[in-house]
């Protein structure tokens, strides 16, 4: 069965048809094809699918498409829409935050969201806040870096 | 300029940690790669969507061993939206099993035992998740569903997953053909000389232990994409992979009979590899075969689930170790005996990754005159077992460093003084089992990680823990590893059905600009930006002029791909090999354009100039000339200015360093908490630092998750996997690890121009047996088994404290 829905996705407005099973993660990756949006896990671990939902940061395999009526998606793909990096893909980068790039965006939307939640968190909050997203290259230790120093110039 | 030019300069940059580079090599530079991955720009294989994609899903056997007594798939053909259904009865006659690329002798002269490994399951299925059948469809919904209604009667068999149930008597067998389940018995070393010192010993200090089985785990599963190009006969395949060359070659020579210049193997962005995707697998294979029948481009990516059960694992030794030393810890011998699991099939280089990457590594930093070590191969229905990040290196350290620790603890020596006592300091080394180590400085390492680890503090600390009811433990680990995968020679006599040498091309475009065609491939390590460096350094021109492409065996000439820190040592060599051509011609055309001779032009920072005077041309205008030759020497000399060259190692690189751990632990629930983890490691020369601290902060972790926190369960009755997904699979989370302190001391490789030696897999190594040692520090305890959960943590406390009442 085909539902409707529509929202906005990286700014724009976005409206189609879906199965209802559809995933939002899918339908981002498949229908949007905004593929900056991963998949690594089937159990909701490893948070690489990570985007903002109405400025939160949420699992996209965790959620259906049609859940998603009416929101505010971002993307990585939308983070930065005018070219420039946004702060915390700034500090990713300074900081040698990411190796294979695979679990990046989510780490960099978590983080964002984190920001909206506390402007000014520890590291052990940061390493809380990040408890859902897997890293298998970098040990976390320049993530951490670099999620503290992207909130910093957030703020 | 010749090779030893070039190490002179890296040398002199590097060998002083304070002086400051003057050329990008040495330079913290930002990654080039970072900015596609950080927008979403990236390209990973399940991101590619062809023309006409079709699907596939793969049916898995949910048997650990069970024979297959018919297969129906009428009623799956005909679902909705299915182009293709594919059993092992379908496969063609002359399409062969998955190859095993290193073939051991045992020790009665005779070859491994290498039963097929089908690429579908032929008769019976050998682990939880062997591949049966595959499902092509117009969406992948609908493959999953037409795969539920194939039919499959199973005899459910008898299963055996541990290595030490699979060598009883009259254990059920994984192969008929191998009735008592042991691939080969190999051994390595002077028995002899290691029973006559164990004889006259004044100690001995005896180890009984498990390494743990270990998922890779790389967050991007392994994925395919084939497609069948009918205009020419060709097959295209993107696929998740370390090596795409090697890929194609075992692909078409040794399964598929397909021309090997028929098929272009692309493997884009990797989301991580570490040893699992070095591996050919059945599921591409499958793909590229199916492609031409269905006509369609065939996509596959992995489930997590799927990943669990069909990626190869790692590690997984049952081994007992023994160390004899004299009455002052002086090291006499060292006997191992190792019963390694290969799992059901032998992945593509399993046989020697506890053979050739193992025992050759168990005299570790020390002078121990003489090892013998013997290994026992054996067949599991399990998945199979490979390479992971380190790849019997961290097997070998684990038994050198726990041994070593353990030692110390018995004899009461202090741990730095016991290895102190046996360290090789002498170069080159030849060491009792085959290596020959070029240059080291093991003490280095071991003072400046005591040091950054403040070891003097840490009885203060101690103390202060007590005081809060917490247990402190303080454990060393001074590994070594042969890295720089390998000497084609010194492989092929010990068994390698390949060449481990590696390729560059260097072409440099009429403007100068330059692009870097690489053998090797980045899955993450940064090589855009390193091999960059390392170009533009030695050809004076801006980092941001040299791009590198690597992972397409339609745009490379060849390449062996990236494992065993072999890049920068083996590919950048070759790299530098193509660089040093360039110059070479380069010099010709100057003294063309500079009416000089040869020998007067020298190159230098990016002029060519004629020695003893200011005239000069530079780089730039050396390319346009080649590319419009107008005054040109062509009657010596070809246009153009694009050179290939290989590169062959003549020794293995030998990176050494230590490793401290300390630990805190809660007796009362057995919480253990990394409190500081430092490793000082010698890479020779260093071109990033930031990557090469990545790539240890990396390794450690992967290390810290061995001895802390995974560890790959497989019912022994049933054979089911119980750690099948990242709710039972305990992947390190940022909560669980702590900051690392890292640094690095360099004696640079004496056989490579930029004295490399590789820095990916040091953490791996090295950390696990610091680890252990930490725990078992703190709890006054011999041995714990990895990894030392919570739980294991609990429970030998409270035998201990049974033990003290």
């Amino acid at each position: 069965m085909k539902i409707s829905v529509s929202l906005t996705v990286n700014g724009k407005p976005v409206a189609a048809e879906v199965e209802a099973r559809t995933l939002l993660v899918q339908f981002l990756r498949e229908n949007l094809e905004l593929t900056g949006t991963h998949v690594g896990c089937d159990t909701a671990q490893c948070g690489a699918c990570t985007i903002l939902v109405d400025g939160k940061a949420v699992k996209s395999c965790n959620m259906l498409a049609v859940q998603a009526q009416g929101a505010d998606v971002t993307t990585i793909e939308g983070l930065a829409p005018n070219g420039d990096l946004h702060p915390m893909q700034e500090a990713f980068r300074r900081h040698h935050g990411l190796q294979c790039g695979f679990c990046t965006p989510g780490m960099v939307l978590t983080a964002v969201g984190l920001a909206a939640q506390n402007a000014n968190p520890s590291e052990a909050q940061i390493r809380e806040a990040l408890d859902g997203n897997f890293c298998r290259c970098t040990g976390y230790h320049n993530i951490v870096k670099a999620v503290k120093s992207g909130i910093e110039e957030m703020a | 300029m010749t090779d030893t030019t070039v190490r002179e300069k890296s040398t002199t940059a590097k060998s002083n940690p304070a002086a400051k580079p003057t050329g990008p090599i040495g330079q913290r530079l930002e990654r080039k790669e970072d900015r596609r991955f950080l927008t979403g720009a990236g390209q990973y294989t399940d991101d590619v969507k062809l023309a006409h994609q079709s699907y596939a899903y793969f049916l898995r056997s949910p048997h650990a061993h069970a024979r297959i007594k018919s297969i129906g798939t009428k009623a799956a053909a005909s679902s909705p939206g299915v182009l293709g259904v594919f059993t092992g009865n379908d496969l063609p006659a002359t399409v062969g099993g998955l190859p095993c690329g290193w073939l051991i002798t045992g020790t009665d002269g005779k070859p491994m035992k290498e039963p097929k490994h089908p690429l579908l399951a032929q008769g019976k299925v050998r682990h939880v998740g062997d591949q049966v059948a595959m499902v092509v469809a117009e969406s992948l919904e609908q493959a999953r569903t037409a795969a539920q209604r194939i039919d499959v009667d199973y005899e459910p068999l008898p299963a055996v997953v541990d290595v030490r149930d699979a060598l009883k008597k009259g254990a059920p067998a994984v192969h008929d053909e191998v009735p008592d389940n042991t691939c080969y018995v190999w051994a390595l070393g002077d028995k002899g000389a290691v029973d006559a010192a164990f004889a006259k010993a004044a100690h001995v200090t005896t180890l009984d232990f498990v390494n743990n089985r270990l998922i890779p785990n790389a967050i991007e599963p392994r994925a395919c994409n084939a497609a069948y190009n009918r205009a020419d006969e060709s097959y295209l395949l993107y696929v998740s992979n370390q090596n795409p060359h090697v890929e194609r070659l075992l692909m078409t020579a040794f399964v598929l009979g397909l021309p090997e210049h028929k098929v272009r193997v692309i493997s884009p962005d990797v989301g991580g590899g570490f040893g699992s995707k070095i591996f050919l697998y059945a599921e591409e294979t499958v793909c590229v075969l199916a492609s031409k029948q269905v006509g369609r481009p065939i996509k596959w990516t992995a489930d997590r689930s799927e990943s669990f059960v069909s990626d190869a694992h790692g590690r997984d030794h049952v081994t007992k170790a023994e160390l004899a030393l004299d009455k002052d810890g002086k090291f006499l011998a060292m006997r191992v005996q190792t019963r390694a699991a290969m799992g059901a099939y032998l992945s593509t280089f399993a046989s020697c990754v506890p053979t050739i990457l193992y025992a050759t590594l168990l005299a570790g930093q020390y002078t121990t005159p003489a090892i013998h070590c013997e290994v026992t191969a054996v067949f599991t229905n399990t998945a199979p077992v490979d390479a992971y990040r380190g790849a019997g290196r961290p097997e070998a350290t684990y038994v050198v460093e726990r041994l070593v620790a353990t030692a110390a603890t018995e004899m009461k020596i202090a741990q730095d003084e016991i290895r102190r006592r046996n360290f090789i300091r002498t170069f080159p080394y030849q060491t009792p089992v085959a290596l020959q180590y070029d240059i080291g400085d093991y003490d280095a390492c071991l003072n400046g990680a005591m040091e950054l680890a403040d070891v003097p503090g840490f009885p203060q600390r101690k103390t202060e823990a007590a005081r809060r009811r917490k247990l402190r433990g303080l454990g060393y680990a001074s590994y070594i590893e042969a890295c720089g995968l390998a000497p084609s020679n010194v492989a092929g006599a010990l068994g390698a059905r390949a060449g481990l040498f590696e390729a560059g091309e260097v072409r440099v475009h009429p403007t100068g600009k330059v692009t870097v065609f690489t053998g090797s491939h980045s899955n993450g390590q940064g090589h855009e930006t390193t091999f960059s460096q390392v170009v533009a350094d030695r050809l004076g021109i801006a980092v941001d002029d040299v791009d590198v492409v690597h992972g397409d065996t339609g745009r490379i000439p060849f390449g062996m791909g990236t494992y065993g820190s072999r890049s920068l040592s083996v590919g950048g060599t070759a790299i530098m090999k193509a660089v040093d051509k360039i110059v070479a011609k380069g010099r010709k055309i100057a003294a063309h354009l500079m009416e000089a001779s040869d020998a007067d032009v020298e190159f230098v920072n990016g002029k060519f100039t004629v020695k003893g005077t200011d005239k000069n041309v530079p780089f730039a205008q050396v390319a346009l000339t080649a590319y419009v030759p107008h005054n040109y020497p062509l009657d010596k000399l070809e246009p153009g200015l694009d050179e290939t060259a290989f590169y062959d190692p003549t020794n293995f690189t030998y990176p050494a360093g230590t490793h401290i751990c300390e630990v805190e632990i809660d007796p009362e629930t057995g919480e253990t908490k990394i409190v500081n983890f430092t490793a000082v490691d010698d890479f020779g020369n260093i071109v990033n630092p930031m990557i090469v601290e990545g790539q240890v902060h990396g390794g450690v972790a992967q290390g810290i998750g061995q001895a802390l926190l995974e560890g790959c369960v497989y019912d022994r009755e049933s054979g089911q996997l119980l750690t099948g997904s990242y709710m039972d699979y305990a992947m390190p989370r940022a909560a669980d690890l702590p900051n690392f302190q890292v640094d690095t001391r360099v004696t640079p490789c004496t056989h490579n121009p930029l004295g490399v030696k590789g820095c990916g897999e040091a953490g791996a190594i090295g950390a696990p047996a610091a680890v252990i040692n930490a725990v078992c520090d703190a709890l006054g305890v011999k041995d714990i088994e990895m990894p030392a959960t919570t739980e294991r943590v609990w429970r030998a406390i409270r035998s201990n404290a049974n033990r003290a009442a």
